[in-house]
């Protein structure tokens, strides 16, 4: 296949990937709500989630089948433009909803957080809905910067430990939420499959605390790459600051839990500020930042 | 919270909240615990995150002068005001190093006495067993089994590669001391990191010079455009080479406009004088001479031109570098001639492909040299280059010159204004070179591995204690460091194991069947 037919290729399959995750959410949503028993008395509603079970199985195929047509969609991108997909925004962002959609079917298999396929399903749907709709750009070689191996390392090391570090926040909020609801009295039927907020805090913590080492690791692969295009390892570019703050973040989190015993609800809020300046970094300075970090008009 | 403050430091220096003894030396021992504790490293650790937001927002003087200098013009009184808290620069401000300077003396008051601490530790046998297991994690009795199953567990330890120490009725077992090496690495490197990073800014070298293909340039302070040392660096120290740009080749997508690639060919005299060698210098792939790297940065576009007096006299002819604008290489310089009289002087933009709309003008639509043009306007009068004061030659000073004439000049033709005559022969690329010596990097490198390396050791390490006691029962139990997870299955291990002996004993069978 041409360069040319191979990116249409990937476009195409990224507009699948689209319909078997709206599948998954779809899936998923149902799982939640038609497990819904005695809808007539509001204050105490039960849920039965037997009734689903097949329901929240089909979302997990689904989120398996779309994971494995992103795999084929951003690899079929990477070939037609001769390199790894990790030029511009919408190849971050699709790499990105392969790395989400992979941390979450990797832990899936680990530990029981299929309650978690609702709202992961609507991140990578928003996700690669926005990469469509607003990121696009057609595939096309690299400016002579990007023009190195460090490209694939740096960057693909920033990706995963981005998709960890949202799923670690997603599990955070959810943790806040339980607790919320649990401080009302008991919790209503449709959480009760969630994990007791112990598990949520120790799973939001595992996933930073295993995913913080790839993070160091790819800032300073980006300062080995930034020695050695553009003349110094570090130079306060507004990207680098930012990831700097985000390693700050994390090892302020992992501090406070690990010496200083911080659990739970402060926890959870401090795991929420660090990846929100993860976010911050990936949107603001995309976008409207200025520095050597920009390239390709997005 | 943490079940071993015994053997944690950052944590057992907790905060005293009594008043401090009276003198100088109560008040800095006070001050030092203070600095020390876990909770100011923190609070130092979130403020110096803190500290590098603002550096993010506004421009700063180390990247982009020309935009500081902006934001004076277009604000000049909260500009005035905001420099006054080094917001313009905001990573060499004294408030931004002071929070990190504390951040590191803290770090060293803190792993020092640790790493101390461990280093005797990894000698000792662990500590004794407690008297009351009990109230130990995973607490279990395991029935049926006698004196003898201390052999059993302390095979079982062995196998492990536990540090054990034995006693009469008991052993004691620990495992995972690699936790807090690798956390004392990771934080020893961190203070390797800041030492390259001092070592690159005392006695580092850096500066920036334009040439122009065809030329040769020389590695000494004068040839360069701006260089500035370190603080104990003297300038004396430049590495001898010499350089000459024989060609310049840049690519690009003829769909996107982007540039896909650069190359620089040049040869290379190292040491100055040597026989010249051919070396390629391209974007990602800097020229290297020990500590000292050359790179290429950016690249122009250099208009060539003749200028002849009314007697038709040669009084300037040659490249004159001009200054990319945008992405296609417009690019804006001044020509000056002070050998006539009066003396002139040319504003121009040279367009490498050059295009017109009615909204826009004269602009450049590709970056490649297809149709070049040279816009130019011609000034007479006096240049002001005699005045004393330094001058951009990049730019006209018109304060004192009067506009004779505009054109836009095709490759090869020539205008005539009043006094004489300007012809565009040509024009040849140019390369922004960046050469930097940095003797601290390496130490940043190594620290930056191994800052890594010991966070790998010590958050996949699992430390914890376990403990065997016979008494009249043969009781077991743990400790994890910070409860993490799979005390449980090596209890679980352990407790089959010493079972699984019983079994095989006589005296047990009988009773299971």
């Amino acid at each position: 296949m041409s360069a040319t037919s191979l990116a249409y290729f990937s476009n195409n399959t990224i507009y699948s990937c689209l319909a078997v995750f709206g599948l998954a959410f779809l899936a998923h949503a149902i799982e939640v709500s038609w497990s819904v028993k005695n809808l007539e008395n509001e204050k105490k509603t039960e849920f039965d989630f037997g009734r689903t079970e097949r329901s929240g199985r089909i979302g997990t195929a689904m989120m398996i089948l779309g994971f494995l047509l992103l795999i084929v969609a951003d690899t079929t991108r990477g070939f037609s433009a001769g390199r790894f997909p990790l030029g511009n925004m919408y190849e971050f962002s699709i790499t990105g909803a392969l790395t989400l959609t992979g941390a979450y079917l990797f832990s899936l298999k680990k530990y029981k957080i299929r309650w978690l396929g609702l709202p992961v399903s609507i991140s990578v749907l928003l996700t690669l809905g926005t990469a469509i709709m607003v990121l696009y750009r057609p595939s096309a070689p690299l400016v002579p910067a990007l023009k190195s191996p460090w490209l694939a390392i740096h960057v693909s090391a920033a990706i995963i430990s981005g998709g960890v570090f949202l799923v670690a926040n997603l599990v955070a909020a959810m943790y806040l939420w339980m607790e919320r609801l649990e401080l009302k009295g008991d919790r209503p039927a449709w959480a009760i499959k969630i994990p007791t907020l112990d598990e949520l805090d120790q799973l939001s913590y595992r996933l930073i605390a295993f995913v913080f080492p790839l993070w160091t690791f790819a800032v300073i692969a980006g300062a080995i790459w930034a020695e050695s295009a553009w003349g110094k390892y570090w130079g306060w570019d507004p990207k680098e600051t930012w990831a700097f703050i985000t390693w700050v973040a994390y090892a302020a989190y992992l501090h406070a839990r690990v010496t200083v015993g911080w659990r739970g609800r402060r926890a959870a809020w401090l795991c929420i500020f660090a990846g929100s300046t993860f976010l911050f970094n990936y949107i603001y300075v995309n976008i409207w930042g200025t520095g050597l970090h920009t390239y390709s008009g997005l | 919270m943490d079940q071993e403050n015994q053997d944690d430091a950052m944590s057992s220096e907790t905060v005293t909240s009594s008043a401090p003894d009276i003198g100088v030396r109560g008040i800095l021992r006070w001050a030092w615990r203070q600095l020390t504790s876990m909770r100011i490293a923190l609070i130092l650790l979130m403020l110096l995150g803190v500290a590098a937001i603002p550096g993010s927002l506004f421009p700063q003087r180390s990247q982009n002068p020309q935009k500081v200098d902006q934001y004076f013009n277009d604000y000049p009184s909260l500009a005035h005001w905001m420099d006054k808290f080094h917001l313009f620069s905001v990573y060499s401000s004294p408030w931004f190093s002071s929070i990190y300077l504390l951040l590191f003396i803290s770090l060293i008051g803190c792993v020092l006495p640790r790493t101390f601490h461990h280093v005797r530790a990894i000698g000792k046998k662990p500590p004794l067993t407690p008297r009351n297991l009990d109230r130990m994690e995973g607490f279990r009795v395991i029935d049926h089994a006698g004196p003898e199953a201390l052999a059993v567990a302390e095979k079982w330890f062995k196998q492990r590669r536990f540090r054990v120490r034995i006693t009469e009725d008991s052993i004691s077992a620990e495992k995972g001391y690699g936790r807090e090496t690798g956390n004392l690495l990771f934080h020893l490197s961190l203070i390797l990191i800041l030492v390259g990073v001092a070592t690159g800014g005392l006695i580092g070298m850096k500066g920036e010079a334009i040439v122009n293909v065809g030329e040769r340039f020389i590695n000494t302070p004068t040839s360069y455009d701006t260089i500035s040392y370190g603080k104990f660096q003297s300038e004396g120290s430049l590495v001898s080479f010499s350089l000459t740009a024989t060609t310049f080749k840049a690519t690009y997508n003829p769909i996107t406009q982007q540039p896909t690639d650069y190359v620089l060919s040049t040869m290379v005299s190292h040491p100055i004088g040597s026989a010249p060698k051919p070396v390629t210098i391209r974007v990602n792939h800097p020229l290297t001479f020990g500590n000292t790297k050359i790179y290429l940065q950016a690249n122009g576009y250099s208009p060539i031109v003749t200028v002849r007096d009314a007697a038709g006299v040669i009084t300037f002819q040659g490249p004159t570098i001009f200054l990319p604008q945008d992405a296609n290489l417009s690019s804006l310089g001044a020509i000056k001639v002070p050998d006539m009289t009066p003396q002139i002087g040319f504003i121009a933009s040279f367009l490498p492909t050059a295009s017109s709309s009615p909204s826009r003008g004269m602009f450049s639509s590709y970056p490649e040299v297809l149709d070049p043009k040279l816009v130019l306007s011609v000034w007479s009068g006096d240049l002001g280059l005699d005045s004393g004061n330094p001058q951009s030659v990049y730019s006209l000073n018109t304060s004192k010159l009067k506009k004779v004439g505009l054109k836009a000049l095709t490759l090869g033709s020539s205008y005539t204004f009043g006094s004489g005559s300007i012809t565009f022969d040509g024009w040849e690329p140019w390369v922004n070179l960046q050469i930097v010596d940095d003797p601290g990097k390496v130490y940043a490198l190594l620290g930056a591995i191994a800052a890594i390396l010991g966070l790998l050791i010590s958050l996949f390490t699992r430390q914890r204690r376990i403990w065997i006691k016979v008494s009249n029962r043969v009781e077991i139990a743990g400790l994890a460091k910070n409860g993490i997870p799979g005390l449980d299955t090596d209890l679980d291990d352990l407790q089959k194991r010493i079972q699984e002996s019983i079994s095989g004993l006589p005296g047990s069978r009988r009773e299971e069947e």
